[in-house]
């Protein structure tokens, strides 16, 4: 690695340096200040107070039938941010993969046409979009006017979890398909005659070469879907009605709170769990992908 | 010998563009066959559809007297080796050769024995825990000879397997397909667009042209007695002459009149002689045949190439004694260097060496058929 860098011409080093500045100072610096923030207490002493209050703040809930009860407040939303953000990448996924796959064995011209379509709602504003859902999703939306028409009764929908997965689902789908999609098309057909020519019948072709060939794809899609659904808040606040706190709020609250230090420390939190998630996930494609 | 599969009157066309017109082909248990042709030739389209990946728009395909032109590729007992090997990029080289028997789920021990067998007669022992990515050309050929052969297919197919290796390393190679075909006795059936490595390797060489077949036979036959200008022009340089058979053994042609050793033509029939380069004897010009003018030599190590124009038309002759440009020489042909051919639709179209080089012939030669 150091060899290779010694390697690099000036030129290729000038080239780079816009980038490296770029990197520096948007990525670099913001982490550590976030890193900084965390650990620090309002005078700007180290403390862990903000990150053992993340995993020891309790509060109380009213729970069924008015019994209240203390619960863990930042784990507990955290779970819940997890919960919904992995239904959504299970959704994203178990939906993405086939039409991915039937995508990539159209015509040419087909494939175009969907990848646009699939495209389009991404060239729509984010808040516009979640908008859209909640004229439609509300008690007398656009759905429930619809399942009148043909005589089903209403269904409550907005200010659900059921809403709040529709919305992750729907905002982060194209970003499951397209990777799994260009990783696809990429796929040398050769291989999958190779596989019937060597006695594979549809299904054994699948599960041999195509899933084990397409991970790359699969992992960064759901890279891609569970971490912004995760640290989303938007979403949560109009399709859940600000009812299902999740993550992402708990930051924005405590960053609009002018408790920047705890923000910090949350957010904080957040990266390393996904972090070494992430780290696990490519750690299991490695060796899927190495050994049979 | 058994046969083992028959083409029976098969035609193809995609897009309404005849690739197979009519081809019917025997091919029997433990041969080498080679499938020689131009590109586009139809060869490929042969052999995917013994394979199982194109179906016939007519005609059909037997094995062991079967009818399989409805069985799927995966049901065949038939492999292939692609042209560009087509090796499963995430697993390693005794998982590749595993493959087949993983699929059909037979057990550890017996899987390790035979991969373990397969890549010591391919000479890859040693490599197992190998990324295939990781192989040189000729070393992925046989990781890709191993797998298919793996499942003891009855017949296995050759689509261009040498095609991307370097010249050497494919000369290698063609003495090693032929004697793991000798070893394991299964039918080898080989496409390729390079005669010599179609003479070198094949008990059997089908030559194709435009979706036909132009003529089957021994390496030897196919090169001593070519059916037409197509094969005799495709297989090694031919002088390829209009003559008028005058009577049984005897034919004239550039105004002289040969003894030969052909027979059975009708009385003045016009045909199509063909003679070798490296069967016209030089002599001095008084004493020749025929009388020309060298236009050319060429030094090509074991021989010289020259050209002579006799009367206009240009003859190749190979010779090891030396002859200048602008020299006037005779030339003498032997009775069995002669070989008549009826006309064709291909006379007239081949065996002229007026606008040859070298060089175009080995960039048509290089030719590649990628995708067909």
């Amino acid at each position: 690695m150091t060899k290779k860098k010694d390697g690099l011409t000036l030129v290729r080093r000038l080239a780079l340096a816009p980038y490296s500045a770029w990197a520096l100072l948007f990525i670099v610096v913001p982490l550590f200040f976030v890193a900084y923030y965390a650990f620090t207490d309002n005078s700007f002493h180290f403390t862990f107070s903000n990150i053992t209050r993340f995993f020891t703040a309790t509060s109380e809930v009213s729970g069924n039938g008015g019994v209240t009860k203390e619960v863990h407040t930042y784990l507990v939303i955290f779970f819940r941010s997890l919960k919904l953000a992995v239904i959504s990448t299970i959704i994203c996924l178990a939906a993405g993969y086939p039409m991915a796959y039937l995508l990539s064995r159209a015509s040419d011209r087909t494939q175009k046409i969907l990848i646009t379509l699939i495209m389009i709602p991404m060239w729509m504003n984010f808040l516009i979009r979640t908008y859209a859902w909640m004229t439609i999703l509300q008690d007398t939306g656009i759905l429930n006017s619809l399942l009148r028409s043909i005589g089903l009764g209403p269904v409550h929908v907005i200010g659900t979890e059921t809403a709040v997965v529709i919305g992750m689902v729907y905002d982060y789908f194209p970003y499951m398909i397209l990777p799994i999609y260009s990783v696809m098309a990429k796929m040398d057909l050769k291989l999958l005659e190779a596989a019937r020519d060597l006695g594979c019948n549809s299904f054994q072709v699948l599960r041999r070469v195509i899933f084990p060939l397409s991970l790359p794809g699969v992992i960064s899609g759901i890279t891609m879907v569970l971490i912004p659904s995760i640290s989303t808040f938007y979403i949560s606040q109009k399709l859940g009605n600000g009812k299902f706190y999740l993550i992402g709020d708990a930051i924005e609250g405590q960053y609009v709170a002018n408790n920047l230090h705890f923000a910090a420390a949350i957010a904080f939190i957040l990266m390393v769990i996904l972090l070494v998630c992430m780290a696990f996930m490519q750690r299991f494609a490695n060796s899927k992908a190495s050994v049979q | 010998m058994r046969k083992i599969i028959e083409l029976k009157n098969i035609s193809k066309a995609f897009d309404g563009e005849t690739v197979l017109d009519n081809i019917s082909l025997d091919i029997y248990d433990n041969e080498f066959l080679t499938l020689l042709g131009p590109s586009g030739c139809g060869k490929t389209t042969t052999l995917r559809i013994i394979a199982g990946f194109e179906q016939p728009d007519e005609g059909s395909v037997l094995f062991l007297g079967e009818d399989i032109a409805s069985l799927p590729p995966h049901k065949r007992n038939v492999n292939t080796v692609f042209q560009r090997y087509a090796l499963f990029p995430h697993l390693n080289v005794y998982e590749n050769v595993a493959f087949p028997l993983r699929v059909k789920k037979e057990d550890d021990a017996e899987i390790h024995q035979k991969v373990s067998e397969m890549l010591k007669l391919v000479a890859l022992a040693g490599f197992e825990k190998r990324s295939v990515t990781s192989l040189s050309g000729g070393q992925q050929q046989r990781v890709a000879i191993a797998r298919a052969l793996v499942g003891r297919p009855k017949v296995l197919l050759l689509d261009e397997p040498l095609a991307a290796l370097d010249l050497k390393l494919r000369k290698d190679m063609q003495q090693e397909l032929k004697n793991i075909q000798k070893a394991t006795g299964i039918t080898f059936v080989f496409v390729t667009h390079d005669q010599e490595e179609a003479l070198s390797m094949s008990d059997t060489v089908v030559v194709m042209s435009e979706g036909k077949i132009q003529q089957i036979g021994t390496p030897i036959d196919i090169y001593n007695e070519p059916k037409n200008a197509f094969v005799a022009d495709f297989i090694g340089e031919s002088n390829i002459v209009n003559g008028i058979m005058l009577e049984d053994r005897k034919v004239r042609f550039s105004g002289h009149v040969f003894d030969c050793v052909d027979a059975g033509f009708g009385k003045n029939e016009a045909v199509d002689v063909v003679v070798r380069p490296e069967d016209v004897d030089i002599v001095p010009e008084e004493k020749g045949m025929l009388k020309g003018e060298v236009s050319s030599v060429t030094f090509l190590g074991v021989y010289y190439e020259i050209i002579v124009d006799i009367a206009g038309f240009k003859w190749m002759i190979q010779t090891t004694d030396f002859v200048d440009v602008g020299e006037k020489i005779g030339l003498y042909i032997e009775p069995d260097a002669i070989h008549i051919m009826h006309k064709s639709q291909y006379s007239g179209m081949f065996g002229d060496y007026s606008s040859f080089s070298n060089e175009f012939d080995e960039l048509s030669d290089a030719e590649v058929e990628v995708e067909e």
